[in-house]
């Protein structure tokens, strides 16, 4: 019973909404992700690792988890100005673009890719501003990022925005009453405190910048060992009825997906240390 | 440091926080600014420490102008009422902050950071919690880390918005007795807000009593205390009773009491209100002469050591009177009985009592 064991609590459900939260996540998610492990159990060992280790199917894996970390990491810092802006600053049109920032989540990927695909296309409204520079951006890695960049975007903004809110403005004149520069009262003082939104934002971009397929597969080229990414390659297979295959690279995403974001979690964790008494 | 605030005024919006003040703060005293919300003693010392810029006026540090400095250059350390600790910092690194930001130049040495920090540290009496997290502490240690950090870069001057203002009472009171005696240790010259007039009394050399953006009146607490300038520093510092009035040449005639208020000599029968202090009034069973005044008793309330005893007069007017314990106790007064009240202390201002 120690295992149970609780505090008494105002709202009484402990053992029901336990036990909902439990079979909620099992039909929802652990019965569908087992499904996935059961089906790639069905291949050999070495059947295994040929589906999931093919030259082609390894440099899938570089350019979706590379392009995901990349527009990870430019959301990072530019949802972090975002947000800034959005909270620290009063312009006309302010709530305009705060519901801009959610566009991204509303939008069909579909018409996104699309969107995306014929504005930096050769002939495309920027594509051929930037083709003379020297840029290419659609049909070729870049496009990829560009478009993870897009559909990431929002959870930087949302994530990073309340903790801004809540930032005291006490806090900042204490640092320069304490003979801080600005920057150094940014660096020392406002970042670290930012940082754990941060990183779940950053987190959550880059799970979904992974997972995203349809945004993607119009602008990105889609040319094997280049720009090829790993869901195409999992619905390639699909389309050639070959399930176990399918399955199996999805496995390899997922683990390491999960991976990623359990260190990830884990720096987060570190970098709220201070909140945790 | 002195400080002389020479003309400052601010307005937000069209509300005027400082309407043309001037002040002087000697070097190494304790000021207090006494006021009640709104009165502008946080603006004032806002301005002081260059976080909120004047409409106009000047700001002298050690007669020298100092009115455009930037906060970093003013040397001053800020305490505020939530202490604004970074809270991702432990307690050391909060209190070496202010050192580590220095220049490379003037910056000290690690060791030297760190006697520093283990110095002030001892200083407020929590050497073993350096290790801890703001989010740990209790109010009044995270205060004392605050005033800690604000000490560590050698402030010029000492600047504290309402340092208790957060704090339950038991903890309030030991933390200001701490911080006078704190500043008789380091006499460095320090200004503190406050609306709690007990506070200001019992802490500062010095009172400024501010209301709507002016100093109504400034001196030691006795001073303050004991011959206010104005009636609302009488309102303010504690009860008072209000007895309607007038007074002619020379004779105020209150609430039925004759007195003599050479003060008003000139005036001719101006209406007048006579402020007595509520442990100013003697209650008596029996009236010895005129100069009681016959009252009925409609409650008596025990609060701690004194016994507060509400009396309506002849003409319905309410005073309260506060007794010692032990007075009330030999009276043993009983609701409804009839008494006399006899004003020990009464001070009379003319209703167009101007400053």
């Amino acid at each position: 019973m120690g295992l149970f064991r609780r505090k008494h609590a105002v709202l009484p459900g402990f053992g029901p909404s336990l036990g909902y939260t439990i079979f909620y996540l099992s039909v929802v998610v652990l019965i569908p992700l087992s499904a996935l492990f059961f089906k790639t159990a069905t291949l050999s060992w070495d059947q295994f690792v040929t589906a999931v280790a093919a030259p082609r199917v390894l440099a899938s894996y570089r350019v979706t988890f590379g392009s995901a970390l990349v527009a990870a990491a430019v959301n990072g810092v530019f949802g972090v100005l975002v947000a800034w802006v959005l909270v620290r600053y009063r312009f006309p049109g302010k709530k305009l673009i705060d519901a801009l920032v959610d566009l991204p989540f509303a939008l069909p990927t579909a018409v996104a890719g699309i969107t995306l695909a014929s504005i930096y296309s050769a002939n495309g409204w920027l594509g051929s501003r930037l083709e003379p520079l020297g840029i290419k951006v659609a049909f070729t890695p870049v496009g990829i990022m560009v478009a993870m960049i897009f559909i990431g975007l929002p959870f930087v903004v949302r994530t990073v925005q309340p903790v801004l809110e809540e930032l005291d403005q006490e806090i900042e004149e204490a640092a320069s009453c304490l003979g801080a520069s600005r920057w150094q009262t940014f660096y020392r003082v406002l970042f670290p405190t930012m940082l754990p939104a941060i990183l779940t934002g950053f987190a959550l971009a880059f799970a979904r910048a992974v997972g995203e397929y349809g945004s993607i597969i119009f602008i990105a080229g889609n040319m094997p060992m280049e720009s090829e990414i790993t869901p195409l390659l999992i619905i390639t297979k699909l389309e050639q009825y070959d399930y176990a295959g399918a399955t199996a690279i999805a496995t390899v995403m997922l683990l390491v997906s999960f991976l990623l974001l359990l260190s990830i979690n884990m720096l987060q964790k570190w970098s709220r240390r201070f909140a945790d008494n | 440091m002195s400080i002389d605030i020479v003309g400052i005024s601010k307005n937000f919006g069209s509300f005027t926080a400082l309407d043309q003040v001037s002040l002087t703060v000697p070097s190494g005293e304790l000021v207090a600014l006494l006021g009640p919300s709104g009165s502008g003693k946080t603006s004032l010392l806002r301005i002081i420490a260059g976080l909120e810029t004047p409409d106009s006026g000047h700001i002298l540090f050690n007669g020298e102008e100092a009115t455009a400095r930037q906060v970093q250059e003013r040397k001053v350390g800020f305490v505020f009422q939530h202490y604004a600790l970074f809270r991702h910092m432990t307690v050391y690194d909060n209190i070496a902050f202010g050192l580590t930001v220095k220049p490379k130049k003037t910056r000290p040495s690690k060791l030297d950071i760190r006697d520093k920090v283990f110095n002030l540290l001892k200083l407020i009496q929590l050497e073993q919690l350096a290790d801890r997290y703001p989010a740990q502490l209790s109010g009044g240690q995270r205060q004392r880390v605050a005033l800690a950090r604000a000490l560590a870069v050698e402030p010029q001057v000492l600047l504290l918005d309402e340092p208790f203002g957060a704090l339950d009472a038991k903890v309030r009171l030991e933390l200001r007795r701490w911080l006078r005696r704190l500043h008789d240790e380091i006499h460095v010259t320090s200004v503190f807000v406050t609306h709690d007039q007990e506070e200001a009394l019992e802490v500062a050399d010095r009172i400024v009593v501010m209301n709507q953006g002016r100093i109504e009146q400034q001196g030691t607490p006795s001073e303050v205390y004991d011959h206010p300038a104005t009636p609302f520093v009488f309102d303010f510092l504690g009860n008072v009773n209000l007895f309607q009035g007038r007074v002619h040449e020379g004779k105020a005639r209150v609430a039925g009491l004759e007195l003599a208020t050479p003060e008003h000599a000139a005036a001719r029968n101006a209406p007048a209100v006579g402020y007595v202090r509520s442990h100013d009034i003697e209650i008596e069973r029996d009236a010895l002469d005129v100069s009681a005044l016959e009252a009925e008793v409609r409650y008596v309330l025990s609060v701690g050591p004194l016994v507060r005893v509400n009396l309506a007069l002849t003409d319905g007017h309410g005073i309260e009177v506060d007794l010692a314990r032990d007075v009330a106790d030999r009276l043993s007064l009983s609701v409804g009985e009839r008494v006399y009240a006899r004003p020990r202390k009464v001070r009379v201002f003319t209703e167009d009592y101007q400053i």
